[in-house]
Parts: C-alpha cells; structure tokens; sequence
C-alpha cells in the first residue's frame, strides 16, 4: 500500500495543507510518497522531503506545471497511478480542480473532502453543506480523494529525509494557457493555518468598515474571514470567504463580527475551537453556536476590544 | 456556437437537511425541490452567452427522476431552447453522470458545456472536471467571468489567493461559481412558453453507460451539535474569559 500525495505549493513554497493531507495519507497505513509539479520547484521538493513519514519525493519540474494547470498535469499523476493503491490531494481549489480529471481518466469514483479515515476503503465526508455525514465505502481498487486540512492534524514539516527522484514531464495537451492571477499580497497568516480568524459580515456595512476588523487582526496576529454576504456585498475580496463554498477553517478562536450565521458559513467555522460573536441582533444564529456571545454595536465594541487587548 | 448546460434537482437552498432516523440518507419525502443554484448560475451565463449572439441554441440536460422535468421546464423558462432528460431513479454518481453527459456530447457536439461547480446536496464538486477529462477538453472551473475571445475562452476563476484567469481552446469545459452572474426569474409568458418546448426523455441504457455506483453509502448521521454558549456583558467580560476561561489570547 503506497499513497501518492499532491502537494499545494507556489513553486517557491511548500504550502501548510499539504502536512495534513500526509497525515491522512499515512492513516491509509503504508508508505507515503509526495509529488511536486511545478516550475523551477526544487525548494519546495527539498521541504517536502523534510516532512516526517514521506518516503519519497517526485520533482516534475517542467515550465507547463508552473501554473498548476489541470490539464497539464492531470496526465502526469495518471501516468504514475500505476506504482499507486492511492490518490490523495488537499480540499484547495488547485486540489478540488486537479484530482476529479485524474479520477475520470482512471475510472474511479473521486471521494471529495474527506474528514476522516475510518479504513483503507472507508471514509466520512459532509454532505449538505455539512448537515449531514456520510459514510462511505469505495469498491475501486484504487483510492481518489480529497482531504479536508481541518480534519488532519499537520504532519511535521521538519525530522523526515526523503529521497528525492525527479521524473520527467507528462505531454502538455496544449489546449489551456494561464494568462494572470490576482493574488492577494497579505503578511497576515493564511486563512486555513491561522490560529485566530477575525471575521465579518453584511453588518460591516461597506468596505471601508473591514478596517477595523483588519486592525483587530493585526492586533491578535490573526487572519481575515468574511462570510458570502459580505463578499457579495463587494466589502472585500471572495479568498477571505470562510464557509461551504470559500475556505473551510477550524481555529483556536473565530470571532464572527455582523456576520449572522447562516448555514453556508456554519458549515466553514464551526469546527473552530473557541467562537465569538458580535451582533447587534441578538436573535442571530450565530449565538448558538458561539461559545461568548456579545450584543453589541461592532463599530464600538471591536475598536474597544482591541484596546482592551 | 451550440452550448449544453447540464442541471440537477436537488433540496432547496432553503431547506435545511434532515438526516433520516435509519440513518440511510436524508429525508427528501415531502421536502421541497429546486434546481441547484450553481446549475441556475449556469443557465444563466449560456442564456446572456446567446443574447450577446455568441452562441445559437442552448439544450439543458438533466439526469435523475420524473420530476426532475420540472427542473428542465424551468430551464426552458429561463431561456433554454430544448431538454434531454435521462431518467432514472438510481442514485447515480459524478463519475456516472460525466460519462453520460459525454455521450450527450458526442451526440449533440456542442462547443461549451456550461456546469455548476457542485451540487449542494452531495457537495462532491466532481462532474464538469470529470466530464473535461473524458472528452479530452480543457476546464475553466470556478469561474467568475467568461468571456470569448477569438476562436477561445477566457475564465477568470476563484482561487485560494484571490482570482487567476486562464485562456482555452474550444470546445471547453466551464463550472460556475457564485459570483458569475445574478440567475434571472422566468416570466409568466417564458413559463408558459416553456411547456411547449421540446423535451426528450430518454434512459442510461440508450447511451449505453453502465451507471452502477463505485461509493457504498454505509451510513449518514447528523454532525455532532456545538453545545451554545454565554453571553457576556461587556468586553473586559470577554477578554476575561478568552484570556482566563478558554485560553486562548
């Protein structure tokens, strides 16, 4: 039994969900290998090679990967599923946006954000914006999934010495060119690896609102959310969106300020260890599920609670 | 250009899930239906697709049950021109459905297949990339803006960091996200319309695609409840407790 993990990274860095997709790869119970498809890569295969209980690190390192496009590479993990009993990459958009096209051309039912490892063939995922959770058997003798980070304690990424075989590129089908990317520059922690979120909703009202919560993360060391409305609302841009369709997080401590609580963001945070919120409705959903709630105008509580900090 | 926009019944947005006491599955008996938002999202973008004159006919497919002509005359009422339903009442897969979505393909030979990105029942965010793979085609998923461009596309996706856009051959694959477009309500008179629209009823078996699913569902079960809270006063409670009771600040 070996596992194959897809590891989420910038060509640079090695990003923090590939350390919990390796654990739930090595709960599979065999031998745990990575694989790096990127540009000009060999940084992040080398950190990768450092993460206890890897045993082997791929390098595809190609110009067509530099962009991690699914078509591209797609074909590559196909032509190495072979040596593989399993196919496992982060539930980020690269991983949600690569795996189902290595799935199909394997003829195997993908398992998608899966939150626990119950066996070999056995795995619990949501469903219904995580009302529900299923249990699931895979009669495929070979294993496609996607792993939920907050489900997976991270593996350490320092202690491992893997060995590390570059292997060629798979052919470039041609048929897609990356064009540019928008990325957010932030020196605030990313969203799915911050310990606090600092989070807001339609109640912020406008754009320029969102600076208070941004300077009472600042203040905390923590990370930005905002749920669906305020990102609808143009407040603030869609890779701050925690909930079942943004980013799914599980903090030591979410603070949900205007933000009343529906389902869909819920089903993103209520994972986190400690929740807070701050409404001034104090019928919000969001007050059942919060460990402190706090009825109060934002515009004077999070300034002064920053103070109080 | 021709596109398929393929769309699944599934509970309302509005409905909040009940697991079943058996713990089989959820009760979907008596519970109201819709069409999945991201599927309207998808109509949507192939109906502004055709006012804008770039693309002809717009055929909306759905695979499920009877009811699920309900889901397709409301497509029909939104703008699309024509509907295939294959009819069954298994439960069939993403795998499954790209596989007969592809013989729809070959059969119609449409230049985009606009798909929403998941279903918001089984959340498996699968079949428009599963569909990609087995035609061979590229994929713009997530996407937030779809524009044509010479003898391509252009999607502008939603990614972990914020936006990325890539450029495709046609025909291609596209799977919406939420901010894509605003999904329009049918009229009255397109309502009406839609009834006389043609809708063909068709079965797995007539594509020849063995549908048999590969998941066991051994159990559905509720998540565990988050037990509530207090509520604190004011904010030197708070920073109190945070600092004294949970620990962690």
């Amino acid at each position: 039994m070996t596992a194959l993990v897809l590891a989420e990274h910038d060509n640079a860095e090695l990003k923090p969900a590939t350390l919990n997709a390796v654990t739930a790869a090595s709960q599979l119970g065999g031998d745990v290998h990575v694989l790096v498809a990127g540009s000009g890569a060999q940084a992040v295969a080398d950190a990768a090679a450092r993460i206890a209980g890897v045993s082997v690190v791929l390098l595809a390192d190609d110009a067509s990967y530099g962009n991690r496009l699914a078509e591209n590479i797609a074909p590559l993990i196909v032509s190495l599923a072979g040596d593989y009993d399993a196919i496992v990459a982060p539930t980020t958009t690269s991983g949600k946006n690569i795996l189902p096209r290595v799935a199909a051309q394997l003829d195997v039912a993908q398992i998608s954000d899966v939150m626990k490892v119950e066996s070999a063939d056995t795995f619990v995922r949501p469903i219904y914006a995580g009302n529900a959770l299923a249990t699931v058997q895979s009669t495929d003798s070979k294993k496609v999934m996607t792993v939920r980070g907050t489900g997976f304690p991270a593996a350490a990424a320092t202690g491992g010495s893997a060995e590390i075989r570059t292997i060629a590129a798979a052919a470039n089908p041609g048929n897609s060119r990356f064009v540019g990317a928008e990325l957010a520059k932030s020196d605030r922690p990313e969203l799915t690896a911050a310990k606090i979120i600092v989070s807001g909703g339609r109640g912020m009202g406008s754009s320029g609102a969102f600076s208070i919560i941004e300077s009472l993360a600042d203040k905390l060391g923590a990370a930005v959310g905002a749920s669906r409305a305020a990102v609808d609302a143009g407040f603030i841009s869609n890779d701050h969106q925690v909930g079942q369709t943004g980013k799914i997080v599980a903090p030591q401590l979410y603070i949900a300020v205007g933000i009343s609580g529906a389902i869909q963001h819920l089903a993103g945070m209520k994972d986190s260890k400690v929740i807070v919120a701050i409404n001034k409705d104090e019928e919000a959903p969001i007050f059942q599920i919060a460990d402190y709630g706090l009825v109060a105008d934002l515009f004077q509580a999070v300034p002064e609670l920053e103070k109080a900090l | 250009m021709k596109i398929l926009v393929p769309v699944k019944r599934v509970i309302d947005y509005n409905v909040k899930a009940r697991v079943k006491a058996d713990k089989t599955g959820v009760d979907l008996a008596n519970v109201k239906m819709s069409m999945n938002p991201f599927d309207e999202i998808a109509v949507e973008e192939a109906i502004r697709k055709k006012e804008a004159g770039q693309a002809e006919e717009i055929i909306a497919v759905s695979i499920g049950p009877a009811q699920a002509q309900e889901t397709l005359r409301t497509a029909l009422a939104m703008g699309a021109d024509r509907a295939i339903l294959i009819q069954t009442d298994d439960i069939v897969e993403p795998l499954a459905v790209a596989k007969l979505l592809k013989a729809v393909v070959d059969a119609e030979q449409p230049k985009l297949v606009i798909l929403g990105k998941q279903a918001i029942d089984d959340d498996s965010n699968q079949t428009g990339q599963m569909l990609a793979a087995l035609l061979g085609w590229p994929q713009g998923t997530f996407a937030s803006i779809v524009k044509v461009v010479g003898d391509g596309i252009e999607v502008t996706r939603e990614v972990d960091g914020g936006l990325e856009t890539v450029a495709l051959t046609l025909p291609a694959i596209v799977t919406t996200d939420l901010r894509l477009n605003e999904p329009r309500y049918a009229s009255l008179p397109n309502i009406m319309k839609a009834k006389k629209k043609q809708l063909d009823v068709k079965t797995a078996a007539d594509y020849g695609v063995d549908i048999s699913p590969r998941l066991k569902t051994l159990k559905v079960e509720e998540p565990a409840k988050r037990a509530g809270g207090i509520k604190v006063k004011t904010i030197e409670e708070l920073v109190d407790k945070l600092k004294n009771e949970a620990g962690v600040i």
